[in-house]
């Protein structure tokens, strides 16, 4: 699903080039559910915005369900995002005016998907992650589990192939996380691909896999 | 990119953020309301002005005779001028390319009676291409013709107000009556109406010049020559007048340039003239207004640009979740538009209303009447709405579309 060949990038500010990721590989099949755990710095965010198409390579080669990625159009790339990937983060980046029901409709908008019919998905996931009856709550009236929810339905809408969760527990205690990574065990089990960024050794121990990055590159992976 | 599925939402935004909006569009709307008073003022004006040009064609040029101001060949001044019939028909042969011409005698305020009413009118003995000089409708009849001139009729054309006054109750078919004017009988043939505002242009009694000269005068003389130039360009038409001129200043022996012994009003050129100063209001009212726009835009610009930096993790969602930047600037520019053409048009119906109001309640002077919008402004208007708030949202909306997606959702 997702192959990368010695991937290369270094943010410049200033005078100076900071190179964060020094030749990365990895592959991750169809259905995995990985983790990639390392040090803040390391690189794994970075790794994650590239993989996420949010942020370009300098070198290497990644392949996105059998798509080369490199050097998009900034329209091209916003169009992968939407059909391919779905997005969890750790502050959740709900849209604040917009309801649960509406957020999680937003990436059928930029499908155009009619409202109606996206509304009736919306509801539709909503009540698959138990949380239906919030449907039409601010996220500012809901709690972070509920409001993770609410991001994990969203990513789930588009049916895509990879999901990307940034520290999805992050924000949350102890019970949620796990409810919430039950969550996330249940999408991978219907055949979505998953990688999460984490720091939690508890969170990573329920992947198939962790990936440990040290300083731009893979040191280590572990087969849980 | 006008289905309703974009307007819903462009409209749950707006609809999020009330006092942001408002602020907004206040500027747009009072601009908006500026230039329509203002423009409106300025039509007002026009009419006011224009209401006095009224009554007489606007090509029409007039020539009467008064007293010498200027020495000339020896003559001393303070010489009486006097036309005769030989100075309209030797302008009527001279002035080329002219359209109507009229020459008239001024006998003032005549009594005159039909059996028991009187009245004291405005005689205006004149050739019969005066009626169209001076654009009168014929209500009832008929004006002059040239059998009445030839034939020395007693015939009579009379104003409604002239009708009116001498024509009574059961008594009120005025055609083909004969009215005492002076202690002449003369033949009602015809009944206009004269829409000047002056009262006495509307109390006239207008009789065949040469019947006048033979029944009133016994000589030739007349007072006055006015001739219209029909669709001559302005040069044309002052080369007319420089012909009138000439013509006749060489004939009475008078200095070509003593305009006191021959006084010539070419209405045109006063036409011409003020036509200038209203399109110089226009420019200037136009110029006020858009300025005033311009600040409304600005201020429009300035809004969602802070706006835009608070809705920067909207937008990086928004693009994270598949938002091209085509549709980001889209969002923004239309969210612009609504916001600019909703405001403006608010700004319109208010201008016009003010407008309506004056209009209505202020009783019209010689300087101003019926201030007006009319649909060409209002179209004007919504037009340059639309493109102000396009440009309003564009830069603002590019700068949304270089929101990078990782910056704005990076967790702080």
């Amino acid at each position: 699903m997702i192959k990368i060949r010695n991937i290369h990038k270094s943010y410049i500010t200033g005078q100076n080039s900071l190179h964060v990721l020094k030749g990365i590989d990895l592959d991750v099949h169809p259905g995995e559910m990985i983790s990639v755990m390392g040090a803040s710095g390391s690189g794994k965010s970075t790794l994650l915005n590239i993989l996420g198409i949010l942020d370009n390579y300098d070198q290497g080669e990644y392949l996105l369900d059998g798509l080369k990625i490199s050097k998009l159009s900034e329209r091209k790339a916003a169009q992968l995002r939407n059909k391919k990937l779905g997005f969890v983060f750790q502050s959740f980046n709900l849209i604040s005016f917009k309801n649960a029901m509406e957020n999680v409709a937003m990436p059928l908008y930029y499908q155009n998907i009619k409202r109606k019919k996206r509304n009736l998905m919306a509801l539709d996931y909503l009540d698959r992650m138990g949380i239906k009856e919030w449907a039409h709550h601010l996220p500012n009236e809901l709690s972070g589990g509920q409001k993770q929810r609410v991001a994990i339905a969203r990513a789930l809408i588009t049916n895509p192939k990879v999901i990307l969760a940034d520290e999805p527990t992050g924000a949350l205690d102890s019970v949620t996380s796990l409810e919430v990574m039950d969550h996330l065990h249940e999408i991978n089990k219907s055949g979505i691909t998953m990688i999460i960024v984490t720091h939690e050794h508890d969170i990573a121990a329920r992947t198939r896999k962790t990936i440990r990055i040290t300083d731009g590159l893979i040191t280590d992976i572990v087969n849980n | 990119m006008f289905e309703l599925d974009k307007w819903q939402e462009i409209y749950s935004t707006i609809k999020k953020n009330k006092l942001r909006t408002f602020l907004t569009g206040f500027s747009v709307a009072w601009g908006i309301f500026m230039l329509i008073i203002l423009l409106g003022s300025g039509n007002g004006l026009e009419n006011g002005i224009n209401e006095n040009f009224k009554g007489g064609a606007i090509n029409g040029v007039w020539i009467s005779s008064g007293v010498t101001n200027l020495k000339y060949k020896g003559m001393k001044t303070g010489r009486q001028i006097r036309f005769k019939n030989e100075d309209y028909t030797m302008l009527k042969n001279t002035i080329p390319g002219y359209d109507k011409m009229s020459a008239r005698l001024f006998m003032g305020n005549i009594l005159t009676s039909y059996k028991n009413n009187y009245g004291n009118f405005y005689l205006s003995p004149c050739h019969p291409d005066y009626g169209g000089i001076k654009e009168l409708t014929i209500l009832q009849g008929r004006f002059l013709n040239n059998i009445d001139i030839n034939d020395f009729r007693k015939v009579a054309v009379i104003g409604e107000k002239v009708k009116a006054a001498l024509f009574k109750k059961n008594d009120t078919v005025a055609l083909g009556k004969y009215i005492n004017v002076n202690g002449v009988l003369f033949q009602v043939v015809g009944i206009f109406r004269d829409f000047s505002r002056s009262d006495n242009e509307q109390q006239r009694i207008y009789i065949p010049i040469s019947t006048a000269q033979r029944v009133f005068n016994g000589n030739s003389v007349i007072n006055q020559i006015s001739f219209t130039t029909g669709d001559a360009t302005p040069a044309e038409a002052d080369a007319m007048v420089q012909v009138a001129r000439t013509m006749l200043s060489t004939k009475h022996v008078v200095d070509p340039k003593d305009d006191r012994a021959i006084e010539i009003w070419n209405k045109s050129e006063d036409v011409r003239r003020l036509n200038a100063l209203f399109a110089g209001i226009r420019l200037f009212i136009w110029i006020i207004g858009i300025g005033t726009i311009i600040a409304g835009v600005v201020g429009v610009s300035n809004i969602m640009m802070i706006s835009i930096k608070e809705r920067t993790k909207e937008i990086g969602i928004r693009k994270a979740l598949g938002g091209t930047p085509v549709s980001i600037v889209m969002l923004i520019v239309q969210e612009s538009i609504v916001i600019t053409a909703f405001a403006g048009y608010i700004g319109l119906v208010l201008g016009i209303g003010v407008l309506e109001a004056l209009s209505r309640n202020m009783p019209p002077s010689d300087f101003f009447r019926n201030p007006e919008a009319n649909l060409g402004i209002a179209i004007g208007a919504t037009a340059l709405l639309i493109v102000a708030g396009t440009i309003a949202g564009l830069i603002p909306g590019m700068k949304a579309a270089k929101i990078k997606p990782i910056e704005a959702l990076r967790d702080e």
